[in-house]
C-alpha cells in the first residue's frame, strides 16, 4: 500500500510543476490568445539568473530567487513591449512565429554565457534526508517547491478572479473593443500577462531547477513538455492547468511504476499521458475547464 | 459657449486614408442634457461616436480636420483611455459585455480607470444595483447567457462604474423589444437625473430618442443636415416622414399606399 501512496506524492509533485510550468502559457494565452513558444527559454532564464545571483553576486538563494522573479517580471515584459507590441492586430499567427525566433535567439545566445551546455546544480539549502511518514517519503526539495508552487498558483487565481486588474486582462480576452470602450489599455495588459507569465516562469525554473539540476537543454524542453498539459486544461484556464498538470503527474507516475517492467513494456510514464490526452480530447475538445463559446440563437 | 461639456467643431474623419466618412461635422453638448445623433444606417453617427471616444485607431480611422473637446481641454487626438480618464465613456452599439465574465465582474471592470478608492468604487457598486434591479438577481451569472435587454443594463452600469461626466450611448434600443426600448430609455433618463450625467445617445429610433432628448441632431452621409430642440424636431413634417413613418395627415402610413418614389428630402 505504500507503494501506493509514494506514487500519489511523487505524481502530485511532478503535477504541481507541470502546473506552474504551464501557468506562464496560460497567462499569456488568456489574454491574447498567442501560443508563446518562448516559454521554455523564460524558465531557463529564470533558473539561470537565481543561480548567478547565488553562486557568483552571492546573495542567499532566497532573495536571489525573489530577485529572479523581479528581473524575469521585468524581462518578459520588455519582450512584450519590443518584439509583439507592434504586432497587436496582426495575424496570430505571425506573433506565434516571432514567439518561435524569439526562442532561437536565446538559444543561441545562451552559449555566449557560461550557461551553455553544462549541468549546474543549486548550492543545497535544505536538509538531504527524506521527509517519511509511513513509509511514504518525499524529499524537502520537492515538499517546499510543491508548497511554493500552491502558494503561487493560488495568488494567481486570486489575482484573475479579485482583483479589478485581473479581471481587465480577461475582459480583453473576451471583447477587444468593448474593454477599449471602458478605458482598459489594452497594450498594458498585454505588457502585464506577459510579464506576470515571465514571473511565473522563473519560480518554475528555480524549482526544477533545484529537483533535476540546471541544465539549459532540459529547462527550456519544459517549455515545450507542459503543451499536452495546457491543452487538456483547456489552453486559458488556470484551475484547468493545475488540474491537467496534476492528472499528468499521476498518469506519469501510476505508468511508470506499475506498468513497466510487467508484460514486457517500458518507458510508459513518457506516453501514457499523451494516450490519455486524446481520448480526453475525443470527449472533451474545448479541454476540461476550457471555454466554451457562448452563442445566443 | 461656456457651459458646453462636448464641442466638436467640423471635424473630418478618414479611414484607411482614403475613405471620407464624416465631412464637417460639428455638435455641442451642454451640461446635464441628453443630446440625441439620430439618422440612417450608414450616416455616420458610430464613427462620429468613436471620434468623441478616441476609437478610432483600431478601425484604422483618424480626425484629418476640426477638433474635440471635452471639458474644456483638447481630446482631438487622445486615446480611448485618457479619453475615459477625462470623464466620457460610451457604450458600444451591440453592447459588447464581456460574455465569460460574470454579471458583477463586468460591472466591476468599469471602475479600471478611477483612483478614488475601493470604498467609493463598492458603493457605486451597490448603486448600479439599485438602477438596474433585474442585474441584482443574476449578479454570478456569466454575462454571455444574459437576455438582450439585460446585456444593455449591464453594458450601460458598466460604463457607469467609471463615474463619467458624459455618457454616450450608440443604439441602446438595437434589437431590443419596444417595451425594453422604453425601460431602457427610463433608466436613461433617470440617470440624466438622478447621477446628472450628461447624455449623447445615437438612435435609429427617432421617435423614443426625440421623447427623452432635450436637443437632437439629424445625420445624414457623414454630415449633420438638420438640428433643434427636441419637440421642434418631433413636430418637423420632414422628420415625421422620414424617421417617424407619420405621413401629414398625422396617421401611420399603410404600405398599401405608399408609392415607388420617395419625396425628395428638402435639405438635400
Amino acid at each position: 500500500m505504500s507503494y501506493f501512496f509514494q506514487i500519489v506524492v511523487s505524481g502530485m509533485v511532478v503535477g504541481s510543476i507541470y502546473a506552474l510550468a504551464a501557468l506562464g502559457l496560460v497567462l499569456v494565452y488568456k489574454s491574447s490568445r498567442v501560443a508563446n513558444f518562448a516559454h521554455g527559454q523564460i524558465i531557463a532564464a529564470g533558473a539561470f539568473i537565481t543561480f548567478y545571483l547565488t553562486t557568483t553576486v552571492g546573495i542567499p538563494i532566497f532573495f536571489s530567487f525573489l530577485a529572479s522573479m523581479v528581473i524575469t517580471f521585468f524581462l518578459a515584459m520588455s519582450v512584450e513591449r519590443i518584439f509583439l507590441r507592434r504586432l497587436i492586430g496582426e495575424p496570430i499567427i505571425s506573433v506565434i512565429m516571432v514567439t518561435i525566433g524569439l526562442a532561437s535567439i536565446i538559444d543561441g545566445l545562451i552559449y555566449l554565457t557560461p550557461f551553455g551546455t553544462e549541468n549546474f546544480s543549486f548550492p543545497p539549502f535544505l536538509p538531504q534526508d527524506p521527509l517519511s511518514l509511513g513509509g511514504v517519503s518525499i524529499s524537502w526539495t520537492q515538499l517546499v517547491g510543491m508548497i511554493i508552487t500552491f502558494i503561487m498558483i493560488g495568488g494567481f487565481s486570486w489575482f484573475f478572479k479579485k482583483s479589478t486588474v485581473g479581471i481587465s486582462m480577461r475582459a480583453v480576452s473576451d471583447d477587444q473593443f468593448g474593454s477599449m470602450s471602458v478605458g482598459i489599455s489594452v497594450p498594458r495588459v498585454f505588457g502585464l500577462a506577459w510579464a506576470t507569465a515571465g514571473l511565473s516562469a522563473a519560480a518554475a525554473g528555480c524549482i526544477i531547477g533545484n529537483i533535476t539540476g540546471l541544465n539549459f537543454d532540459t529547462l527550456h524542453a519544459f517549455g515545450i513538455v507542459v503543451f499536452p498539459v495546457v491543452i487538456l486544461g483547456g489552453l486559458d484556464s488556470i484551475l484547468g492547468a493545475v488540474v491537467a498538470g496534476i492528472i499528468m503527474g499521476l498518469i506519469q507516475q501510476f505508468a511508470s511504476g506499475y506498468l513497466d517492467g510487467n508484460w514486457g513494456l517500458n518507458g510508459t510514464g513518457d506516453v501514457m499521458p499523451y494516450v490519455i490526452l486524446l481520448i480526453i480530447l475525443l470527449f472533451k475538445p474545448h479541454g476540461l475547464f476550457g471555454i466554451h463559446e457562448i452563442e445566443r440563437v | 459657449m461656456e457651459n458646453n461639456l462636448l464641442e466638436v467643431n467640423n471635424i473630418e474623419v478618414v479611414y484607411n486614408d482614403i475613405i471620407q466618412v464624416l465631412r464637417g461635422v460639428s455638435l455641442n453638448v451642454p451640461k446635464g442634457s441628453i443630446v440625441s445623433l439620430l439618422g440612417t444606417n450608414g450616416a455616420g453617427k458610430t464613427t462620429t461616436l468613436r471620434a468623441i471616444s478616441g476609437l478610432l485607431k483600431p478601425e484604422n480611422g483618424a480626425i484629418k480636420e476640426g477638433y474635440i473637446k471635452f471639458d474644456g481641454k483638447d481630446t482631438t487626438q487622445l486615446l480611448g483611455t485618457d479619453i475615459v480618464k477625462l470623464g466620457s465613456v460610451m457604450v458600444p452599439e451591440g453592447r459588447r459585455v464581456f460574455k465569460h465574465l460574470t454579471v458583477n465582474e463586468n460591472i466591476i471592470v468599469g471602475s479600471i480607470t478611477r483612483k478614488d478608492g475601493s470604498k467609493k468604487i463598492k458603493e457605486d457598486n451597490e448603486l448600479m444595483y439599485k438602477h438596474f434591479p433585474r442585474l441584482s438577481k443574476v449578479t454570478n451569472r456569466m454575462a454571455g447567457y444574459s437576455s438582450g435587454g439585460e446585456q444593455q443594463m449591464i453594458a450601460i452600469a458598466r460604463a457607469l462604474m467609471a463615474s463619467p461626466k458624459m455618457l454616450m450611448l450608440d443604439e441602446p434600443s438595437l434589437g431590443l423589444a419596444p417595451l425594453l426600448v422604453k425601460e431602457i430609455f427610463e433608466n436613461i433618463q433617470r440617470i440624466n437625473r438622478e447621477l446628472d450625467t450628461t447624455i449623447l445617445v445615437v438612435e435609429q429610433n427617432a421617435k423614443v430618442a426625440l421623447s427623452i432628448s432635450d436637443y437632437a441632431y439629424i445625420m445624414e452621409s457623414g454630415k449633420i443636415v438638420l438640428e433643434g430642440p427636441s419637440d421642434e424636431l418631433q413636430n418637423n413634417p420632414d422628420v415625421k416622414e422620414f424617421y417617424m413613418g407619420i405621413t401629414k395627415g398625422g396617421g401611420r402610413k399603410s404600405f398599401k399606399d405608399v408609392k415607388s418614389y420617395k419625396r425628395r428630402k428638402r435639405w438635400m
